[in-house]
């Protein structure tokens, strides 16, 4: 396994004591990282908000731990998806199997907003990840711990109006991480970031996703974000899954590599045949 | 922490004991102007007395006791009014913002008594209550509690939604939502409101203690008015003054205390 790519910090941080910490809890994590995703099964999924059909019948099963990137036009219904898998709205028809039947703490969700609660410490926005564990005994702990995953630790006393746009998406993403999710659902998380946070972004969303085996759908616009991430690429359209795409290239993948950039290529031709406006991309 | 910050400042000294009296440079020159215009005999002392002159009046009564009285009666009246005021607008604007029925049922009506300047009613409670404690007590209640009841509605009404959906999907009960997210979003508008309250609040104690009174800060000036002391009306109005800037700096030491999440709070 890669190793190097794992316990790289997304910043240069010293080594410390909360570095090993994080190693030890890696090593622990890898036992029981397999079991701990989610698969799910959708079945004839639709949803219409009055008389506009956005989803018009998804089949589509999602094998626990696998990382799946949903990409489409603006309005092509993968938001709506997405939160029809999160359980933030109802279907109007078909439905959404689970594996086992998940606690409301196995499924979160990371929107494009860090929704961070302004007048809340950064620890204490982490606790309220915790759901209804919240007020447990080790809530603190399991809070920082997950600010640590994130390279946030010693952000733990500020408030959220101090970071940075990418340092507030870590606490977000620490937040729902924090209960140790089976299945996270992301909603064009790095959407609002710039280039090169958004980089380090992924190879952290990366990295927590294989430290901790959760099944991972990644809402995203941004097709090279798509391949470099996932295991696999949905393309919705009209409502419909258009095309499923495997990536099966080996990680850490090196972003601009020919193998990317022509399955990146691929997708993207999809995308925009059928229609000359490129401006809904 | 940049690079800059941890240079030393060349341009701007620092220096915290003068900073804190910057404000205090005009009202101190307006009384020193206020001084000189009396002393040079430019403005007849019956006309405006000189703030020397004011300050022995305020000596005299504070000797006699009849100053202290009066104040501790107007600060009695304002805080009780207050209380009872903008705890009901508080509590109208909380069942209201978060209740549709609750708004639906009573905001048509309170928007509708709004629109009556309450200073309007002066001689209908007069005739209600006489010249009684209950008089002021309700004029302030009534004043004060608009201002609440607006910013109350208005600051829950628009706590970011995106925020009220996060705390629903981390599972929080309604309680816990109101008390984490909807409260403290609502905070720095219901402070806005606090601080027309205390304005307002002045405002009507000051009238109906001129109007209909036997005691209290607004009183003491008519009274001062009819035996022509006007030493002693200027002293009122500058106890006034003074009062309602006490409510505002305590208002935004609470502000300061409670909001300082919020980045204007924030010491740089």
């Amino acid at each position: 396994m890669h190793e190097a790519l794992r316990f790289q910090p997304v910043d240069a941080e010293p080594v410390d004591r909360a570095d090993v910490v994080a190693k030890s809890r890696h090593l622990r994590r890898v036992t029981e990282g397999a079991a701990r995703g989610l698969s799910l099964t959708i079945r004839g999924l639709r949803k219409a908000f009055g008389d506009n059909e956005v989803l018009r019948g998804i089949d589509l099963h999602i094998p626990a731990g696998q990382f799946v990137a949903i990409v489409g036009r603006s309005g092509c219904g993968k938001s709506t998806l997405l939160r029809l898998i999160a359980g933030l709205d109802a279907p109007t028809a078909g439905g959404i199997a689970f594996g086992e039947q998940p606690r409301a703490q196995d499924v979160r969700v990371m929107f494009q907003e860090p929704r961070l609660l302004p007048w809340a410490r950064v620890l204490s926005n982490v606790e309220v990840g915790l759901g209804r564990e919240r007020s447990s005994a080790d809530a603190q702990a399991r809070a920082e711990r997950a600010l640590v995953e994130v390279g946030l630790g010693d952000k733990r006393g500020e408030w959220p109006s101090v970071l940075s746009g990418g340092q507030k998406q870590r606490v977000a993403l620490a937040r729902a991480l924090v209960s140790q999710p089976r299945v996270l659902a992301f909603d064009e998380p790095l959407g609002a970031l710039d280039a090169l946070t958004r980089i380090s972004m992924q190879q952290l969303l990366e990295r927590v996703w294989r430290d901790q085996g959760f099944t991972a759908i990644l809402v995203t616009h941004d097709v090279a974000e798509a391949v470099a991430l996932a295991d696999r690429v949905l393309v919705i359209e009209d409502g419909r899954i258009a095309e499923d795409v495997t990536i099966d290239l080996p990680r850490p993948r090196r972003r601009g590599s020919a193998e990317l950039a022509a399955l990146e290529g691929e997708i993207l031709k999809h995308l925009l045949e059928g229609s000359e406006d490129t401006s809904g991309l | 922490m940049s690079l800059i910050d941890s240079l030393p400042r060349v341009g701007a000294p620092k220096l915290p004991k003068v900073d804190g009296l910057i404000p205090w440079i005009v009202p101190l020159a307006i009384v020193l102007v206020w001084q000189l215009a009396c002393v040079t005999g430019f403005v007849p002392s019956r006309v405006l007395p000189a703030p020397t002159d004011v300050a022995l009046a305020g000596w005299k009564l504070l000797l006699s006791g009849e100053l202290v009285r009066n104040i501790w009666v107007s600060f009695w009246r304002a805080s009780i009014g207050f209380v009872i005021g903008g705890g009901i607008g508080f509590a109208f604007g909380l069942a209201n913002g978060l209740s549709q029925l609750s708004a639906k049922l009573t905001d048509t009506t309170l928007q509708m008594v709004r629109n009556i300047p309450h200073l309007a009613l002066i001689p209908l409670v007069i005739l209600w209550f006489g010249i009684d404690e209950s008089a002021k007590l309700f004029l302030v209640a009534l004043g004060v509690f608009f201002p609440i009841y607006l910013n109350t509605l208005h600051g829950i009404r628009t706590v970011d939604p995106q925020l009220i959906e996060m705390g629903r999907i981390y599972g929080m009960t309604d309680g816990e939502l109101f008390r984490r997210v909807i409260f403290p979003g609502a905070l720095p508008s219901i402070f806005v409101g606090l601080r027309f309250a205390l304005g307002i609040m002045w405002l009507t104690l000051i009238v109906a203690e001129t109007i209909a009174a036997s005691s209290g800060l607004g009183y003491m000036a008519m009274q001062a008015r009819e035996f022509m002391l006007i030493d002693v009306v200027v002293l009122s109005i500058l106890i006034y003054a003074l009062l309602g800037k006490l409510a505002d700096s305590a208002s935004r030491a609470l502000e300061r205390l409670t909001l300082s999440w919020h980045p204007a709070f924030q010491k740089k």
